[in-house]
């Protein structure tokens, strides 16, 4: 078997001061072959940020320490790569799409400079033949006349063209694996479903790994192969998209998935789960879950449940797993 | 652009206006007879009631301020009560230097302002942040007439290494050079301070944000993202605080031109208030003015230049 494209292993990531740390990401597995897309879904601050800016190696420090695991790309560990090395990687074989497209462009520089530093950072194109490029890309991600808006300020676009403007960036040098962190959040939903769309075509056409983070249940079931969820800095459910959604397991995904509206069984208010995300700093004995969880036992607030397999490919961890078809 | 040029030449028209009448009216409550000091000392009263005449000091302060501004638009501004020299030329000789000084202050504070206030946010909270904070503190709290008697002190009488007094010549000459030295370190001194801190706090708050980010995540090096993406945005409040200080940078200027003897436009301006040179003291008000308006002109299109957001309004 050949090796995955990235693997993350046991990774931790803490923040605070030397003497108080807590952690964010809490020694969590995941695997990502090429050319597949790999969702990380869970509620805001669950750490699937931070884990996806540990991939670029771009966590603060301070305040963030990676305080253990490795993180496997194309056989290197990327937490204990030179900072050089590291910096070839990044914009590189690894591209990187932010969740806010209104300010992650330098709001001082035309598109046409922005890419080309990209471009040139990583080659040593001339500046004509980074243009020419920059244009061309511009072009691949739907932006219209890009002759023309190459020289437009970020300001001058809209949210989902600057959006557009960010994921052609990143496509720049054809990374074998791009990290979208909340690519669609910013933006509206019918602008939400032409990015969405955009990255699933360019990933065919390039054959690009895709890590996308997300909070959003539907964007997952539309552009995912496989599915992490993930719960107060671990992950607590992992299986191929069709089978998560077919057979939920850990209460927590059970949850979110009856969170999601529906259109065809209209409801006065929408389901929630009950209580809040524990900070990290909270009591970390027994299941992170257990507060709010509607079928935890005594077992759930001792001790932390494994994540174990319990079918093809398909992993939960919690103790009251498998879990029956329960009323919903 | 040019239409904000124009624009902003068309506004400065009232403020100039403004300045016209305030200069007017500050010289007229300022102590002192000019047609006494004219006279001199030893005049009777008739030759002085006579000279009041001639200079139309008799009429209503309405009517004089009337043929001031008539003059004024035909470029006459009186001629000096002292040196009976026209204003306009006494002032014409004084613009030259004062703007040297100038130059020769802010081309070497401002980088290094800048470049101090970059370090010190790129290395907060080590040893270089907190002693270069620790001057820009000292040099902001000094006086300038304190910065430059100790310069003067020290480079020119015990060291005897630069001149101190008056001005060698135009700034691209060696003596013109070695004179302008010390007064264009003393002026400068008051503003890498305040550059400094300005910078250190706005490439704080620049490192920050989403797009920093965005320039690390294409691989660009470390020196690239501070430079090319932090410093270079955080450069507009810097040129903002720049023109702000402008005011500050004339009446330095004035300190400091007075200190060293230095043939500018603040000397004359603090020559002719003393010796109630009224019809100098109006001209050199004037051209202060000017210079603010220009100064904060050059900063509008600095600015202009750094954020292209701000050509569209």
């Amino acid at each position: 078997m050949t090796q995955p494209l990235l693997s993350i292993e046991n990774l931790v990531v803490e923040f605070g001061t030397p003497r108080h740390r807590f952690p964010a990401v809490n020694g969590i597995d995941l695997t990502l072959e090429k050319g597949r897309t790999l969702g990380l879904v869970g509620e805001s601050g669950c750490g699937k940020s931070v884990t996806s800016l540990a991939v670029m190696r771009l966590v603060p420090q301070p305040p963030g320490h990676y305080a253990g695991g490795r993180i496997m790309f194309e056989g290197r560990d990327l937490l204990s790569l030179p900072e050089a090395e590291m910096r070839k990687l990044r914009g590189g074989r690894i591209g990187m799409v932010f969740q806010e497209p209104m300010t992650s462009l330098n709001p001082v520089y035309t598109l046409g400079v922005q890419l080309r530093e990209m471009l040139q950072a990583h080659s040593d194109l001339s500046d004509r033949a980074a243009r020419d490029r920059a244009i061309e890309l511009l072009d691949m991600v739907g932006l219209p006349s890009p002759a023309k808006r190459i020289d437009d300020y970020p300001h001058q676009l809209s949210g989902g063209q600057r959006q557009r403007v960010m994921i052609a960036m990143a496509l720049a040098n054809d990374p074998v694996l791009l990290i979208a962190d909340e690519p669609t959040t910013a933006l509206d939903v019918t602008v939400q479903a032409q990015i969405l769309e955009l990255l699933q075509s360019l990933q065919e056409r390039t054959g690009t790994a895709i890590l996308l983070i997300t909070h959003d249940l539907g964007v997952v079931a539309e552009t995912c192969d496989e599915v992490a969820v993930m719960y107060g800095g671990k992950v607590v459910e992992r299986a191929p998209t069709g089978a998560l959604f077919a057979d939920p397991q850990h209460p927590y995904t059970i949850g979110l998935m009856a969170a999601v509206p529906r259109l065809d069984a209209p409801a006065d208010r929408l389901a929630t789960i009950p209580g809040s995300v524990p900070p990290p700093w909270a009591n970390r004995k027994g299941c992170r879950f257990a507060s709010r969880c509607p079928l935890a036992i005594d077992v759930c607030r001792a001790e932390q449940p494994p994540l174990a397999a319990i079918g093809t490919d398909h992993s939960v961890a919690c103790w009251r797993a498998p879990i029956e078809e329960i009323a919903a | 652009m040019i239409n904000a040029l124009v624009n902003r030449l068309l506004l400065s028209v009232p403020v100039l206006i403004g300045v016209v009448i305030f200069g007017f009216l500050l010289i007229k409550m300022a102590p002192g007879d000019p047609a006494q000091i004219m006279a001199g000392p030893t005049a009777t009263p008739e030759v002085v009631a006579q000279i009041r005449q001639q200079m139309g000091l008799d009429q209503p302060l309405l009517v004089q301020l009337g043929r001031y501004a008539e003059r004024l638009v035909q470029g006459d501004l009186g001629r000096s009560l002292i040196s009976n020299r026209p204003v306009v030329s006494e002032l014409a000789a004084a613009v030259g230097p004062t703007v040297e000084l100038m130059i020769a202050s802010l081309i070497w504070a401002v980088p290094l302002g800048i470049g101090m206030g970059t370090i010190a946010a790129v290395r907060r909270g080590s040893w270089v942040d907190r002693t270069i904070m620790a001057i820009s503190v000292a040099g902001v709290s000094l006086p300038i007439f304190f910065i430059a008697l100790v310069l003067m002190q020290f480079l020119g009488v015990t060291l005897q290494i630069l001149p101190f007094m008056g001005r060698g010549g135009p700034l691209w000459t060696v003596d013109g050079l070695r004179h302008i030295a010390i007064p264009a370190l003393s002026l400068g001194l008051i503003f890498v301070g305040p550059v400094a801190r300005m910078t250190r706090s706005s490439v704080l708050e620049v490192l920050r944000l989403d797009h920093v980010r965005t320039a690390r995540a294409k691989g660009l090096t470390e020196r690239r993202v501070i430079l090319r993406h932090a410093l270079r945005n955080a450069l507009i409040p810097v040129v903002t605080l720049i023109g702000l200080q402008a005011g500050y940078l004339l009446g330095g200027a004035v300190v400091t031109e007075t200190i060293f003897s230095y043939p500018g436009i603040g000397r004359l301006a603090v020559g002719a208030i003393l010796s109630s040179d009224f019809p100098l003291a109006q001209g050199t008000i004037l051209v202060l003015a000017l210079g603010f308006i220009l100064i904060n002109m050059i900063v509008d299109m600095l600015y202009a230049i750094l954020d292209p957001r701000a050509q569209k309004s």
